[in-house]
């Protein structure tokens, strides 16, 4: 159970930027839950996946991760138990070493970091299964420099980087936004296998309504600094992109942007 | 022959220092200026423990772990209490002047007639026709021995994860890791390499002298940017092997800049012009490319 009780987050407090982001921002994620999270820009999606992590401290409230205090952990401890795939492809992986690795290197979490060989041979073939199942013939790029593979290909090894060791929470942090189409989809679909298979507790932040819609099974709405709209389960089921498209619209008009 | 031989002593054993850079400015990406005060740091304490009886070899030793802690000390000062990388480094160099003077007593000391190992009852058993050599029958396995302990260490989880840091900083977060401690120790690792080579160089010229270290920040880096570009497309060879040449291809500009009629007191002029250009040359947009390790 992941939990944000009465956040508080302001931007350049007392100056003409004041940036209130959260008042009094409450939720809270169940253990194995697949929660989507949708809003437009400045909604406060980021922010919270950065409170949540650590990037940024909140100025009032809490956060709790199974009954333990988050708020006052380093940002390096959080991940302890949490992987991250960022919307940057190039932020997931090493880009001057190879493909080896940088899988040898995220196989190492939470392990000793002493001076045995950082390459163990005998893992090659575990990596070699995880590489197939992507798709992209990845699994013959293992001596590879990664910083030479394309963004879909990154995003994978990214994705499968953060998900290699046992973790228990994953945040995507609008993790295809940056793809095509095509790549967008295979990493969607590698994505929901391994949330899957793991039963991992996930935040999804994206922009695709089709992918907040269609994957998870609850669904968030945020607009400066609230949640709007909730939509756990059946209740999700029967959301449609229409729904959506109609509460963004609403918005729209609320701020000013009559057409 | 002379001149060449003095241009491979002189080139190994800057080599050395040379590997420190290496470590700061390419695997980490971090500009250290603490290394013009740590390799005056290791002749210094090298001197002194000569002075006082100490075995040459642990003297090195010693040095080595001298300018280990300089490391840290600028380390801390930059991770922790969040001072800029360059001015962390500039503000330990500049403290360790006074340090340095206060390990070694004064500006100035020789140790003209002690035992080093370049001068001890082993090498004075050579046969005639080797003496010329003796100081690089030394060096050349010192040299060797640093190489590989890098290499190896860069292949262990450890160097993995401090190759890593100046890679992605932000995946080292991700891993669970303090990418900050792992800055802390590659400063370190490359601060008491250079400190062991400052050690060196005091045992081979038997002096200390306390501004041995003036400079010493842009001659590693241009060594270990002549190394990477010139041996650029030789794919097979390591990154620490090709910083080892370009120091000594280095020494070897220098020398023949000397050769040419410039007087040994512009040789600081030339190295800034020379680093200029090599930046101008082969730097330009390529830094990406340098950082790739084998």
């Amino acid at each position: 159970m992941l939990e944000l009780q009465n956040i508080m987050k302001c931007y350049n407090p007392g100056t003409v930027n004041e940036n209130l982001i959260f008042q009094d921002f409450n939720l809270s994620i169940p253990s194995g839950q697949f929660m989507t999270i949708i809003g437009s820009n400045g909604s406060g999606k980021t922010s919270m996946l950065n409170l949540i992590c650590g990037n940024i401290k909140p100025d009032q409230g809490k956060i709790i991760m199974d009954e333990e205090n988050l708020t006052i952990m380093p940002e390096h401890a959080r991940y302890k138990r949490m992987g991250r795939v960022f919307q940057d492809p190039a932020a997931g992986t090493c880009p001057s070493m190879t493909l080896l690795e940088n899988l040898s290197l995220a196989d190492n979490k939470n392990k000793a970091w002493n001076l045995t060989k950082a390459v163990n041979n005998q893992r090659i073939e575990f990596y070699q299964e995880k590489l197939k199942r992507v798709g992209l013939g990845l699994e013959n790029k293992l001596d590879e420099i990664v910083g030479s593979f394309s963004g879909g290909e990154r995003q994978a090894v990214a994705l499968l980087m953060a998900t290699i060791t046992p973790i228990e929470y994953l945040i995507l942090d609008e993790h295809t936004a940056a793809l095509d189409p095509k790549a967008a989809e295979t990493i969607m679909q590698l994505t929901a296998e391994i949330i899957q298979e793991q039963n991992l507790t996930t935040l999804m932040v994206t922009h695709n309504l089709k992918y907040a819609l269609g994957y998870g099974d609850r669904l968030i709405m945020l607009h400066q600094g609230e949640i709007l709209l909730d939509a756990c389960g059946p209740d999700k089921s029967e959301l449609k992109l229409n729904d959506l498209l109609n509460r963004f619209f609403e918005i729209s008009i609320e701020v000013g942007n009559a057409i | 022959m002379t001149i060449l031989i003095g241009i491979f002593e002189q080139g190994l054993i800057y080599a050395v220092m040379a590997l420190g850079l290496y470590i700061t400015y390419v695997i980490l990406d971090l500009p250290d200026l603490t290394v013009d005060g740590s390799f005056p740091l290791g002749s210094a304490v090298c001197v002194a423990l000569i002075i006082a009886g100490a075995n040459p070899v642990l003297s090195l030793i010693i040095s080595f772990f001298a300018g280990v802690i300089a490391g840290i000390i600028t380390g801390i000062i930059h991770v922790k209490l969040r001072i800029r990388d360059l001015i962390s480094g500039i503000i330990v160099m500049t403290g360790l002047y006074t340090i340095n003077l206060i390990i070694a007593g004064k500006s100035n000391v020789p140790i003209f007639e002690a035992t080093t190992i370049f001068n001890n009852d082993l090498l004075k058993q050579l046969p005639e026709s080797f003496k010329p050599y003796r100081v690089l029958l030394v060096l050349i396995p010192i040299v060797i021995l640093c190489k590989i302990a890098l290499n190896r260490y860069l292949h262990t989880k450890s160097g993995l994860l401090l190759r890593s840091v100046g890679d992605n900083q932000n995946l080292i977060t991700t891993m669970a890791k303090d990418p900050g401690n792992m800055k802390i120790l590659g400063l370190a690792l490359a601060n008491g390499l250079v400190a062991l080579s400052g050690a060196i160089l005091a045992q081979q010229q038997r002096f200390f002298e306390a501004s041995q270290g003036t400079g010493t920040m842009v001659m590693g880096l241009a060594s270990v940017i002549i190394g990477i570009r010139l041996f650029a497309r030789i794919k097979l060879m390591s990154f620490p092997l090709k910083v080892i040449l370009g120091s000594i291809v280095y020494k070897a500009i220098v020398a023949v800049a000397i050769a040419l009629g410039l007087s040994a007191n512009s040789l600081k002029l030339i190295t800034a012009i020379l680093l200029l250009i090599i930046l101008l040359i082969g730097e330009h947009g390529k830094r990406e490319k340098a950082k790739q390790y084998d």
